[in-house]
């Protein structure tokens, strides 16, 4: 059950211990595996002990303010620390509306690359081209951040905004005042940012994809591009789904790029150049300036939502792109 | 498809409509990949470009000057940073190791299959929040911020990383060399630690150097935990800087000299990140050269 097992000896207790040859250190070589499958043992559960922990944490210290507001917490508009007062709908808004928009702009870019990588490119070009993709989730978010508030807010500002909104305004998503910063900022940089996870994880299950389908659609006559769309894509469906979920878990818990130009005011605008907050950059900002136990207690709820929504997110991706990956057929998740 | 690389062939079948989808599908491909690469070669030429200019002797040796004055430097940062990643790495690193080796070696079980997913289900959790869970547990109890807190929300970052790829690396040391030493008689720890993990050294050590560079960036843990600090520290239960939060300090101020030493910071933070990676890599490699192969 667990891999080969010495050859000499007894098993003493089930898998984990075994007894040595007597010829070798007789009865010590018993005692010690046995301490040491302990201290593995214990490794383990410190893993499954951190989880505990964090859950306990966050549950336990965000009681406070879960006594005090309810689901009301979720829905209520008003945050204002003075009159103790808190409600986390903006920072909610804020941390669905730019990950959706940053969804919204890197899937077509990641599932383009992927597709161009594996499907498309000279063999010579794939490997370059998957290490330049990886090398953008290796950059630090904190240095996202820098760069997008000395270069890509700038650029938004002067060019993009007053574009859009000449084009768009009518739409009332682009309207309002050309800040920069804001919702709009916050949603490219995160598109960036997610862009290498979604298309890294894209590319393994495009890789996936049989040979035969490939080759049965150009048999049939089919263009590459009708190859990619019938043969390839859709196939791969339930996986790139997931991949794509699994940025958009990412996007939720980001927290230093986004904070640095979203502009950090709890409003609920439907322009995307107004300025924004999120879950995470409201803990970034006032988590440890919060005074008062109530504020502690309603950050830490956010927090604690914010870790709920996460780890439900991650678990529904890792579950689509694992059924695709091993072989499932992907109708049953169509 | 190689050989579809060239043009295809002018078949009548292949109307013109869809010879025009397919190039339309081809040239919209390539212009992905353009649009992603665009902000990487940008964000590497800014780094470089605004960083080399603002690095200078001061900005390695000195601690930071007062909010609006012109000089000094990040050194209190940079030494901060090596102290947190140290804590973090002497506590994440064995612990990470340990259940690695217990999930290839020992847990082909229903306890081994809970702790995988519960490594993944920890992979996922925000940054952030492992901030607030470090902040409970250490600065709360301690009542104030401290280096240590800093390390152990790194740490706890590192081990579900350091975990996966330790399994991953020992499942791929072939049975027969178990089998060969059990057959010599070696007891099993030693055969776990002598024969398993010393041929998968350069891959477990890959997967430590991976979990170390995603931590060494990380700010938003440490915002409220190791905090930052404007002086030299080498204590581990007090405030200390680190790069990457000295990095995000200088960025949102309002002062053009600290906007250099921002981009001076970021340029240092991946020379580090990268450097630290390339030794222990080289030293690895050169180790198992001598020693095991």
């Amino acid at each position: 059950m667990t891999g080969p097992q010495p050859v000499a000896g007894t098993g003493v207790k089930s898998s984990s211990t075994a007894r040595v040859s007597p010829l070798l250190h007789a009865g010590d070589g018993a005692l010690r595996d046995r301490l040491f499958s302990w201290l593995i043992l214990g490794c383990a559960l410190a893993v499954l002990a951190i989880l505990v922990l964090i859950v306990y944490e966050l549950l336990i210290r965000s009681q406070l303010s879960w006594h005090a507001f309810g689901w009301k917490f979720f829905v209520a508009h008003d945050w204002d620390p003075v009159n103790n007062q808190f409600g986390a709908m903006p920072f909610i808004y804020g941390t669905l509306v730019s990950s959706l928009l940053a969804l919204i702009l890197a899937v077509p870019l990641a599932v383009g690359v992927s597709v161009f990588t594996t499907e498309m490119c000279p063999k010579s070009l794939r490997g370059p081209l998957s290490f330049t993709t990886e090398l953008l989730a290796a950059i630090p978010s904190v240095i996202y951040g820098l760069w997008a508030i000395f270069v890509l807010v700038p650029i938004l500002r002067v060019y993009v905004q007053p574009f859009l909104a000449k084009t768009l305004g009518w739409t009332g998503l682009f309207e309002g005042p050309p800040y920069g910063i804001g919702m709009l900022a916050a949603g490219i940089i995160l598109a960036i940012m997610i862009v290498p996870i979604i298309s890294s994880i894209t590319r393994e299950v495009l890789a996936v994809v049989p040979q035969q389908q490939r080759e049965a659609v150009l048999a049939l006559g089919a263009t590459r591009w009708e190859m990619i769309r019938m043969g390839v894509l859709r196939n791969a469906r339930a996986g790139i789904v997931g991949a794509v979920i699994l940025g958009l878990g990412r996007a939720l818990g980001e927290t230093m790029a986004v904070t640095m130009v979203i502009g950090n005011r709890p409003e609920v605008a439907k322009s995307l150049f107004a300025p924004g907050y999120t879950m995470a950059s409201v803990l970034a900002n006032e988590f440890s300036e919060a005074t008062g136990d109530l504020y502690l207690s309603a950050l830490i709820e956010i927090g604690l939502a914010l870790f709920i929504v996460t780890i439900l997110v991650n678990a529904l991706a890792r579950f689509m792109v694992w059924s695709v990956t091993r072989g499932m057929p992907t109708k049953s998740h169509a | 498809m190689p050989d579809r690389t060239t043009s295809p062939p002018r078949i009548p079948e292949i109307s013109l409509w869809r010879r025009a989808k397919d190039h339309a599908a081809s040239a919209f491909a390539a212009l992905t990949v353009v649009l992603v690469l665009t902000p990487l070669v940008a964000i590497f030429a800014y780094l470089v470009v605004k960083g080399i200019g603002s690095i200078n002797l001061a900005f390695l040796t000195q601690t930071p000057k007062p909010p609006g004055e012109i000089g000094g430097g990040m050194a209190n940062a940079i030494a901060g940073s090596v102290l947190i990643l140290g804590i973090a790495s002497l506590v994440g690193v064995p612990l990470g190791i340990g259940s690695g080796i217990y999930l290839a070696e020992y847990g082909r079980n229903r306890f081994g299959n809970t702790i995988r997913f519960v490594a993944d289900v920890l992979n996922g959790v925000p940054s952030i929040v492992i901030g607030i869970v470090a902040y409970a547990m250490v600065v709360l109890r301690q009542k104030h911020f401290s280096a240590l807190a800093g390390g152990v929300a790194l740490a706890i970052m590192m081990v579900p990383t350091i975990t996966r790829t330790t399994e991953e690396m020992l499942l791929l040391v072939p049975t027969q060399l178990r089998e060969a030493a059990y057959g010599l008689g070696v007891p099993r720890w030693r055969t776990t630690l002598s024969i398993v993990l010393r041929t998968a050294t350069s891959g477990v050590i890959t997967g430590v150097m991976l979990a170390f560079a995603r931590v060494a960036g990380e700010t938003a843990p440490l915002l409220f935990t190791a905090f930052g600090n404007q002086f030299w520290n080498w204590k581990v239960d007090q405030p200390t800087a680190a790069l990457p939060l000295q990095i995000f300090t200088y960025a949102i101020s309002p002062y053009d000299d600290w906007h250099r030493q921002s981009w001076a910071g970021a340029l240092v933070l991946i020379i580090l990140i990268v450097g630290a990676v390339a030794a222990v890599r080289i030293a690895v490699r050169r180790n198992t050269l001598g020693g095991v192969a």
